[in-house]
This record gives C-alpha cells, structure tokens and sequence, in this order.
C-alpha cells in the first residue's frame, strides 16, 4: 500500500560560510490518501525544508520523492508545474497580492486553466462560500484579518482542485480563536474533499487538534512518527515529551516539587504519584474503586482529560495515604489496569 | 502683454525662437532616451533580479557580468561618458553632435541608473509572494509579469519618476556636443552672455516640468495602493 506522498531517505544539504549544514537528513515519510499528517518540531529543526521538497519548492540533495505515484525528482521543469497546480500550499504569512481584490487573487492560479471568465467568476465564489469568507470578494488584503487572509489563501489553493495541501505554519501568526477556526475549516475539507493535508507546525495543540499521524522533527531527523494517539500516550524522545508537557498541566507538578510546595507536603507513609491514562478506554472509575477496595485515601491534587482524535488521554496527581501495604497493593492494582503509574515523592 | 515680457524678459523676447528650439530639443532628447531606457533598464532590472542567487533562474554569470557593467558605467562621470562614446554615436546614429548624437550617450547614462532602479523595485516583493506563485506552478514568465512587475506598480513608478528627472538634468550636459535644449540655451546666452532673464526663465520652466512629472508619478502610484 503505496501512500499519496513517499519521501524515502531525504537529505537537504546548505552550503554556508560555517562549512556544510543538513537542514534534513535521512528522513522517511508515507502520506496516505485523506490522511492528516502534522510534521512538528521547534524552529530550525528542519520541517519547512522538509515540507518544501514534497512540491520541489527546495530539491532535495538526496532521496526519492514520489507523490501519486510519479517520480518527482525525474520531471521536467514543465511537468512539474502542472504536478504543483495540484498540490496547494498556503504559509505562516498567507502571501496574498497586496494589489489585487480577494476575488482577484482566488481567480489568479485559474489564469492558464482554459475556463471562461463567467466559469472563473462561478469557481472564485464557490471557493470563497466553501471557506466562509463570501461577501469580502471586493475586498483588499490589507482590509482582512489574520483569520479572514489566510481562509482567502486557502481557497486560492484550492482553485486547481488540488488532492493534497501542505501547510507551512499556517496557524502560527494567529491568536489561538482564529487558531482553531481555521483548524475546523482545514478539517472539514478534508472530510468534504478527501483532500491530504500536511501540516507543518510548532504549536502541539494543532497536532492535537486535527492531525492523525505525526511525526516529530529535530535537528532534521525524524525523532519519532506514527498515530497521533500513541504518540501522546507514550512519547518517546526528549523533545516530544517536551511537546507534550507544553500543552498539559500534568507536568507542573514537577515545578510544584521542585520548588517545595505546600500543597505537595507529604506525612511520613504517604506517597505522591502520577496516573497516566494511556489506553483508549479509561471512562471506569478506577480511582475510587481502588481506594475503596484497597482501603487507601486518594487526595487528587489535580486531573486533566483530553481529547486526542476523540480518545480520552490524560492523567491525574494525587497524595496516597494509608497503610504502606496497602498502597503498594492498591498501586499494583492500578498498573494491572493498564495506567501508568509514577511514584513522584515519598513522606519521611 | 507683450509689452511686459519684453520689459521683464528682454533678452528671451528678442529671439523667443532660442528658447522654443531648446524646450522642443530638450523635449525630445527625453522622450528618446527615456523610451529606449525604460525598456533597456526594464530588461536590466528584470534580469538582475530573477538571475540573482536563488532566485526563480539563478544564473551567476549573467548576474556577475550585467551587475560589473552597471557598475563601471555609473561610476563614469557624464561629462566624460559623453565624449568616451562618441565613435559608437558615429557608428549607431551616424553623427556624435545635435540631438541625434546626444541620444547614445545619454542612453548609456540613463539606462544603468534606471536598472539599479528598477531592481530595487523589485527587490521589494516579498519573497514569499514568489515562493507562492511557484507552488501554484506558475512559470517563470508569468511569475516576472503577473507577479514581480504588477506587484511592485508603484515602486517602479517611483524609480521612472527620479530617473526622468535626473535625465532632464543630463540633458543639460548634453548641450557640450552641441545637442541644444535648455540647458545649451541658459549656459549659452544666460552664462556666457550675461543674460540673466534667460538663466531665470529656464530655471523657472525646468522646476514647473519637474513638478509636474513628480506630481503625475505621486498620483499613479496613489492610485495603485491599496
């Protein structure tokens, strides 16, 4: 099973004053087909450059780049041109044409297309409905939003029916509202028109949010790749956790510890620990099942759930107290069920 | 009427045709050379641009050679420019003196100027406009006219502006291989010949004519924002 998108051992090399810098190096990636596939990483770990190669936007030094099947790195500067048409892009800065109307830079892919200027017209405002932004058609660039401009260089995307849309930081320069209303709109194109998406990003709620598969980039290596869900339970790399820990509170207990909090004060015989929920089906009351059972107390410091591709993930901090076998029983219990437990700090 | 200017201008009312020939020469030594150089630096421009490193048809050489001969060229003084050329004025124009024979000189003076202009220009479309349109698989071709040129309308203005400007002021130069205009004129009669009025006439005239040109060029490239 062949994906829509097959970058095999990918190498971009820069020549700089400093001698020769991989941006990218020995990276593998499968797009399928109506997949959403985030790539992130922090700035300068080499996903703009990896993204870029997907279109030849940046040839790459070395490696094979097939998308629908064709190789692209055999084209000639021609038929890649009329490949490009069918591959959207939209950026971190929307790069719109200041001079023209938003109806006109919509239209302005659709220039060599072979339609009419009544078809044109048509197709402008069917992209401009599709992305919600009908009723600006007059409008100026400079008179549009940060949301509204980059719906606008959506549909310009768009125009030459593209199957697949690379995504360079497209949510970056926008407040997290407008962050999430584009999401939506990235998401329902991808249900309504099948279309792949490939999103580059830095910002782990973006992954949450819509993506299906992921992969993790630093120093231009692919630290870690595959399902959204698993990776988030069980992250494996440095800098995914460091990712991770961005967007959820569980971690803060750390800082909690390390500055010798009151609230993480401990009696002798109590133990502070973290339960991480990491399979798909944690909706049973486990907590209060096992300190009833085990005849333990569980004072919750704090909790947090999350929804990754609809899946339930998260974890909870609390203070057990009670007789040490007990807890050491009541622990065991809750490992068997499958949730990861991590003894944080015990009472002297 | 007649009466006045006689008083005020005495020397320009005895031979009104002077200055009437100077303005029609200076006239047309602009309209010339600023036609063959709009294009001619257009093209320059356009190549310095889009050959430059990494850019949409990177080629170095051409780069290297266009950017060193703009330079040797800007860095001659006029005034020796315009006897230096004067065997490819024979050549071209078939005369080195008048009119005729200031246009050559005046091309190679104008058009390194209005390149660097023209560059600068276009220098100021954002990168990621480029990058854009070659994700859509717009050809290099379109990308120069659809993008690079429509999007830079006033800058480019802008730069047409100052350069007819400063070719109005080479004209005045011109008038050492005996090409006339109004600059000839007010060295000619209002210098040489002491003849005040003249020099105060063709100052007065020049700064209208400049202001008008300024003037035009402020109101497209106002029209073109947006």
């Amino acid at each position: 099973m062949h994906g829509i998108i097959e970058l095999k051992n990918i190498y971009k090399t820069f020549e700089t004053e400093n001698g020769v810098f991989n941006a990218v190096e020995d990276v593998s990636i499968s797009v399928k087909k109506g997949e959403i596939y985030g790539i992130i990483g922090f700035s300068g770990a080499g996903k703009s450059t990896l993204v870029r190669t997907i279109n030849l936007l940046g040839r790459p030094t070395s490696g094979s780049v097939f998308v629908r099947g064709k190789d692209f790195l055999s084209l000639s500067a021609k038929e890649l041109r009329s490949e490009r048409k069918r591959i959207g892009m939209i950026f971190q800065h929307f790069n719109l044409m200041k001079s023209r109307s938003v109806e006109a830079n919509v239209a302005f892919p659709l220039k060599k297309s072979g339609l009419s200027k009544e078809e044109i017209h048509n197709k402008v405002t069917e992209l401009l409905k599709l992305v919600e932004i009908d009723g600006k058609a007059k409008d100026f660039p400079s008179q549009l939003s940060g949301g509204q401009k980059q719906r606008v260089a959506i549909a310009r995307a768009l125009a030459n029916n593209p199957d697949i849309l690379l995504c360079d930081e497209a949510t970056s320069a926008l407040d997290p509202t407008t962050t999430k209303s584009i999401l939506k709109l990235l998401k329902k194109l991808n249900a309504q028109l099948g279309l792949t998406i490939v999103i580059i990003t830095h910002q782990m709620e973006v992954i949450k949010e819509i993506c299906s598969k992921v992969a993790v980039m630093e120093h231009g290596k692919v630290v870690e790749q595959g399902d959204v869900f698993d990776i988030f339970a069980n992250p494996k790399s440095e800098v995914t956790k460091r990712f991770i820990s961005a967007t959820s509170n569980l971690t803060k207990i750390e800082e909690l510890i390390a500055e010798d909090s009151p609230v993480v004060h401990l009696n002798k015989g109590e133990k502070l620990v973290r339960f991480k929920y990491i399979q798909k089906n944690v909706a049973e009351p486990l907590i209060s099942a096992t300190s009833r059972i085990y005849d333990v107390t569980m004072n919750i410091i704090f909790a947090e759930i999350d929804f990754v591709q609809g899946s339930p993930i998260g974890g909870t901090v609390a203070i057990v107290s009670g007789k040490s076998e007990a807890i050491d029983r009541a622990l065991e219990h809750i490992r068997e069920e499958k949730v990861g437990v991590e003894v944080l700090k015990s009472g002297e | 009427m007649t009466e006045i200017i006689e008083k005020i201008l005495p020397n320009v009312a005895s031979h009104p045709e002077r200055f009437f020939n100077g303005f029609v020469e200076t006239f047309i030594m602009v309209l010339w050379t600023g036609s063959i150089s709009f294009v001619l630096g257009l093209i320059f421009g356009i190549t310095l641009t889009v050959t430059k490193k990494g850019a949409i048809l990177e080629k170095r050489i051409i780069y290297q050679i266009l950017d060193k001969l703009i330079n040797l060229f800007r860095s001659i003084p006029f005034i020796i420019l315009l006897t230096g050329v004067m065997p490819l004025s024979r050549l071209i124009m078939g005369t080195a003196i008048g009119v005729r024979g200031a246009i050559v000189p005046l091309v190679f003076g104008c058009v390194p100027f209005f390149s660097r202009q023209v560059e600068t220009a276009l220098a100021e479309v954002d990168s990621g406009l480029i990058e854009a349109a070659e994700s859509m698989g717009l050809d290099p071709f379109d990308i120069i006219f659809r993008v690079y040129l429509r999007e830079s309308v006033g800058p480019l203005v802008r730069g047409t502006t100052i350069t007819l400007v400063s070719l109005i002021g080479l004209t005045a130069m011109a008038g050492a291989v005996g090409a006339g205009g109004l600059g000839n004129y007010a060295i000619m009669y209002g210098h040489d010949r002491n003849q005040l009025d003249v020099t105060w006439l063709t100052i007065i005239v020049l700064v209208i004519v400049v202001n008008l040109i300024q003037a035009g060029g402020n109101k497209i490239v106002k029209k073109n924002k947006h």
